[in-house]
């Protein structure tokens, strides 16, 4: 089953030369797919697009069947930075798309609790995001962008801005909690081996204008074992990757 | 305890000992040089004096602050409704904020005489002074903390599904509290002070009053009684303000402590 699927997608912000262009994606239910790419190669920008607020010159978004083409709040979008707003709790911030809905404040908080404990969160709800940590601002950000609902999401190098060792952490909780969730997401990384680490298919973005340049498969099977970045199938991956992209 | 203990001393002692030199070279003056008593009336004659008349003062006091408090929430609403409608057409700010920076530049004393002229001399044309003079301070700073909400926050509002009122309420508002709070503190000391000389200028009423009649009949000790009045009166309200702040800005404690470590 589709999730979500990108058609011939162009843009361009000032109709002579394109960012992105004739760009195809699939996203497959529960499944987690990398647009891998380096900085500046519009990666941002495609993602604008399939969240709506870039309205494309060519080509449309379609989620769950439904065309959804440069229409905001259909995508759950969680952007590079946290993102958390400062002067609510970490509960209140989770809830908060729910709150936009027009759920009542206590009935937002009570659906937005049940995840807390899931997200590796519990204690933090009075909190206010000043007082957590980096990696725990990360995993309140994913809360509440799977609080919006969407049938899809998109992240943003959700963990590009974290320490190494924190990354490392975040990445084994992400992978736990996806396997929970199984929230079918697109996300944007410019790291190698996080691609591998996480997708199930892995885009390779590159190119003046963005294009699609290949798709390659990651076979292994999830829940993905602990060392899984440290055997032979792993490196052979990133070679066969490394090699596609020079 | 003992760390809160001297954190208190610290944040006590210093404001203190400054009032209380101000004080030692008013008595030193009084007691120590030529300067005749009824120029220079010392602490005791202010206290005497203020406590004689204390029920009219009081009668005086409570118009003042009618007037302040009334123009100040006039000007608030006003400044917020500018601030907003600024910030939401560009084009309205880019015609307005000119004209509003330029209503600044006229000295308040200048416009008061003309605005009893035209208002008559109950409390309207102090009420009007008061709201040209908290308009600008808060609009200017309401303005400012509405445009500090970056794009990305927006575009995430947006990609929630909310339009610009949601926008609006749920983000820029509590987004320019801080800076509404540093305007409205200015205000606030103005607004007494705006009042005061308003009154001054005509009327039977308020402190302003009180004091052109004490000077007139040279009582100097009534005099320095009514201006720490009217400066209790300013500090009163600027301290509010701030309760007012804690209290709406719970999310600051936090970051206050934050920035302390």
């Amino acid at each position: 089953m589709t999730a979500l699927e990108v058609r011939g997608v162009s843009f361009s912000y000032d109709n002579k030369s394109n960012t992105i262009e004739n760009i195809n994606i699939t996203l497959n239910k529960g499944e987690i797919v990398c647009l891998l790419g380096v900085s500046g190669g519009g990666k941002t920008t495609l993602f604008n697009v399939i969240a709506g607020l870039l309205k494309p010159q060519q080509g449309s978004v379609v989620l769950n069947g439904e065309d959804v083409t440069g229409q905001s709040g259909k995508i759950s979008y969680m952007l590079q930075k946290d993102m958390l707003l400062p002067f609510r709790t970490v509960e209140d911030n989770v809830a908060f798309p729910l709150i936009l809905k027009g759920v009542k404040k206590k009935e937002a908080r009570k659906l937005v609790g049940e995840h807390f404990a899931q997200f590796g969160l519990d204690g933090t709800q009075k909190r206010y995001p000043a007082e957590l940590s980096g990696g725990m601002r990360q995993r309140a950000a994913l809360l509440r962008t799977y609080m919006f609902g969407g049938a899809a999401a998109l992240l943003d190098e959700p963990f590009s801005a974290l320490d190494t060792i924190t990354k490392s952490e975040m990445h084994r909780w992400y992978l736990d909690v996806m396997e929970k969730i199984k929230l079918s997401t697109l996300f944007i990384t410019h790291d190698i081996d996080e691609a591998v680490l996480l997708s199930d298919r892995i885009y390779l973005l590159g190119g003046k204008p963005g294009t699609i340049t290949d798709e390659i498969v990651i076979a292994e099977p999830k829940p993905r074992r602990a060392d899984f970045n440290l055997t032979e199938a792993f490196l052979n991956y990133k070679r066969l990757i490394v090699s596609k992209i020079h | 305890m003992k760390e809160k203990l001297r954190s208190i001393i610290f944040k006590v002692l210093p404001p203190v000992a400054a009032i209380l030199l101000v004080f030692g070279v008013w008595v030193a003056l009084c007691s120590f040089s030529d300067i005749p008593k009824n120029i220079l009336p010392s602490p005791e004659a202010v206290w005497k004096a203020f406590w004689d008349d204390r029920e009219l003062i009081f009668k005086h006091a409570r118009v003042t602050l009618i007037e302040t408090a009334i123009g100040l929430l006039i000007g608030i609403v006003l400044g917020f409704l500018s601030a907003a409608v600024m910030d939401r057409f560009i084009v309205v700010k880019k015609i307005s904020y000119p004209l509003i920076i330029v209503s600044q530049t006229i000295p308040t004393i200048a416009i008061a005489p003309l605005l009893v002229l035209w208002l008559g001399f109950d409390m309207l044309p102090k009420i009007v002074l008061v709201v040209f003079i908290v308009f600008f301070p808060i609009t200017v700073s309401l303005l400012e903390g509405f445009g500090s909400v970056d794009a990305d926050t927006v575009n995430l509002m947006r990609s929630m599904g909310a339009g610009r009122l949601k926008t609006f309420r749920y983000v820029k508002i509590p987004a320019a509290l801080g800076q509404f709070f540093a305007g409205l503190k200015i205000s606030v000391s103005y607004a007494v002070v705006g009042a005061v000389i308003s009154e001054m200028l005509g009327g039977t009423w308020g402190l302003g009053r009180y004091m052109t009649l004490v000077r007139k009949s040279n009582r100097y000790d009534k005099m320095f009684a009514v201006i720490i009045v009217i400066s209790l009166l300013s500090l009163l309200l600027f301290w509010l303000t701030g309760v007012l702040q804690r209290i709406t800005m719970p999310w600051e404690k936090v970051n206050e402590k934050r920035r302390k470590i």
